[in-house]
């Protein structure tokens, strides 16, 4: 199954520049100073993070060497940690990153027919991004959200208790660029078992 | 059930205001100061007496894991907590990180002290994104009121609190992984020893706690440790969050009283099963390490460490996971099989080749395309694995397959019969 965060290779197709915004310039010396100052390979992770968000979602072999050399490491040493988690794509992605969630929990509860859907609304295979570069569809292993199964993770936001209607519509109006709702879809606050709610 | 005035918890679904003002309307914050005053040697001892065990799913006593920590070691001490969490089906320390983020802060600056710890690092898993958000707000809230920063509460101790975010890998929730990762490495675990206490972060004493355990340590100590110890029963004291997913009408985050009923969690909490309780199929009790158990078996076991253990199960993190009998049982064990192959990190090798070994094998199962001499050679190499690797992911991986062969077995040996006269 691929998935762009699991891929061990560097993507060469694109050969930009990168430099670090003067925004982000400016949260690397707060995230820094989290760590004693002998320890700053501590923050590799954050600023792989940043620099994914700087770089559209996913991680250049120019991004990474910024990385490396902000934090005085060897390019090596950034590039088995941006392999190793999940969450580091080495390849470019689409506008929105549809992640569902296939454990057995949410499996449980019906995430293979969101697949499907996601298939055919979002124009793509699971672990590819659709010709129009607006979706990419990966399937990922439990997302922690067990209780609202099942779920869906879009860029940063979590959406659940979904159903083959309500994720339809969360990509049909992510596809018309309109506002879709964060959390649950049936309107329950959290984890709360009542199911009687006000919406 | 859980009197609602002997729960921990009070905004776990985030009806209240999660924010500082909020917190201090619960009694978070409230006399933090006093707590601190009671010295660290009569906290810990407060937390031994109590008999709350870790809710991270290892369940080692609390108290004696923060006493390991070294009095004076001439070096830095650091708490970090394990808000990793990513076992499949939980979701407790979600809900207590995004709607009662004071709670746990205030268990920092606790269990912080009892252990020496002038910093504490909280290690969230990179997708929990708005939870990391909500803390994130909740520790600068902190900081802006001196409950925590120099002189935290006016208690003369510094402390510092920061918060980090991981980058999805579910082996970061073990606790030496943890420490690698957040000293800017891969995620693989450390041998033992040296263990956290003597050497950790950074190579200075440290203790990895789970969200729970620390959250929980204010009000024991508020309300005192018999409180806690009358909960439940000797040794598995105290209440706890189950998380109830799977074929439940209402799934939910619930705290419940330790060594509550199986059936009375589901019926009163969850809704009951779907189809009822005699179209349940399965359970797994405790996260996706633990063996499931059949049905007759969960008629009766009690919800805590030990009775489940007795039936060759266990309580883990608590996550309960209910299937009726419309799941197919061998494509769910199966499923978890790939999650482990997945997740595991490759340093081992028995873990790295076995859970893929394993999961293909499983995958053949669930069609009976295997011969019926593969059952005990599958079983055989999870003992391999079992006890073979640096860290537990091996055995996790392990356990959820033995336990299907100990209560399916008939159901695998009637799909390689039907196979077998399919292609016969």
């Amino acid at each position: 199954m691929h998935h762009p965060g699991t891929n061990n290779k560097v993507y060469k197709k694109i050969n930009d520049n990168f430099e670090w915004s003067s925004e982000n310039f400016k949260k690397i010396s707060e995230i820094i100073k989290k760590y004693p100052s002998n320890r700053i390979q501590s923050a590799v992770i954050p600023l792989l993070d940043l620099a994914q968000r700087q770089n559209n979602g996913w991680l250049s072999k120019n991004s990474m060497e910024k990385v490396a050399e902000t934090l005085s490491m060897s390019y090596i040493r950034v590039l088995e940690v941006a392999t190793f988690y999940s969450m580091f794509n080495l390849e470019p992605i689409g506008k929105n990153f549809v992640q569902i969630c296939r454990t057995t929990p949410c499996w449980l509860r019906g995430s293979d027919k969101l697949s499907k859907v996601a298939q055919e609304v979002c124009e793509t295979n699971i672990g590819e991004t659709s010709d129009n570069k607006i979706f990419t569809v990966v399937e990922v292993e439990c997302l922690g959200a067990c209780c609202n199964a099942p779920m869906v993770q879009i860029n940063d936001d979590y959406y659940e208790d979904l159903d083959e209607e309500s994720f339809k519509k969360i990509l049909q109006d992510l596809k018309d660029n309109k506002s879709i709702k964060v959390g649950s879809q049936i309107g329950r606050k959290s984890s709360q078992p009542e199911r009687k709610f006000d919406a | 059930m859980l009197k609602e005035k002997d729960k921990i918890f009070k905004n776990l679904y985030g009806f209240e205001d999660w924010k500082l003002e909020g917190a201090k309307k619960r009694g978070i914050w409230s006399n933090t100061k006093e707590l601190i005053k009671m010295g660290s040697e009569k906290i810990v001892e407060e937390i031994k007496n109590s008999q709350l065990r870790g809710r991270g799913g290892a369940g080692f006593p609390a108290g004696l894991k923060w006493s390991f920590m070294p009095k004076d070691s001439g070096k830095d001490h650091y708490l970090v907590v394990n808000a990793d969490e990513s076992e499949p089906g939980t979701c407790k320390d979600r809900e207590i990180m995004r709607n009662d983020p004071h709670l746990l802060l205030e268990g920092c600056l606790v269990a912080a002290f009892a252990m020496h710890a002038h910093t504490c690092y909280i290690y969230i898993r990179g997708e929990y994104y708005s939870e990391s958000s909500n803390l994130q707000k909740a520790i600068d809230e902190a900081y802006a009121n001196n409950l925590i920063g120099k002189n935290a509460c006016g208690t003369g101790w510094d402390f510092d609190i920061y918060l980090h975010r991981g980058a999805g890998a579910y082996i970061c929730g073990e606790e030496t992984a943890l420490l690698e990762s957040l000293e800017g490495k891969k995620g693989q675990p450390r041998l033992k020893p040296p263990f956290p206490a003597g050497a950790g972060l950074y190579g200075c004493p440290t203790t990895v706690t789970n969200v729970e355990t620390v959250a929980v340590s204010p009000t024991i100590l508020r309300r005192g440790s018999k409180w806690f110890a009358n909960l439940g029963s000797a040794n598995n004291t105290g209440t706890k969050i189950f998380s109830i997913s799977g074929h439940v009408n209402n799934p939910c985050n619930v705290e419940e009283e330790m060594g509550i009923p199986l059936k009375d969690l589901i019926e009163k909490h969850a809704g009951g099963v779907i189809g009822g309780w005699e179209n349940l199929l399965a359970v797994i009790p405790g996260g996706a390490s633990v063996p499931l158990l059949p049905k007759s078996i969960c008629d009766t076991v009690k919800m805590d460490f030990d009775s489940l253990k007795e039936v060759q199960s266990g309580l883990g993190t608590a996550a309960v996971i209910v299937m009726n009998k419309s799941t197919d049982i061998v494509e769910a064990i199966a499923r978890l099989s790939h999650f482990y192959k997945h997740e595991s990190c490759g340093q081992c090798t028995p873990c790295r080749e076995g859970t893929g070994w394993m999961y293909r094998m499983m995958e053949k199962m669930i069609h009976g395309n295997v011969e019926h001499q593969d059952i005990d050679k599958i079983l055989d190499v999870t003992k391999q694995i079992e006890g073979h690797t640096i860290c537990a992911l091996g055995d996790a991986a392990a356990w959820p397959i033995q336990g299907l062969f100990r209560h399916f077995r008939p159901e695998i040996e009637k799909r390689i019969q039907e196979r077998n006269r399919r292609v016969a």
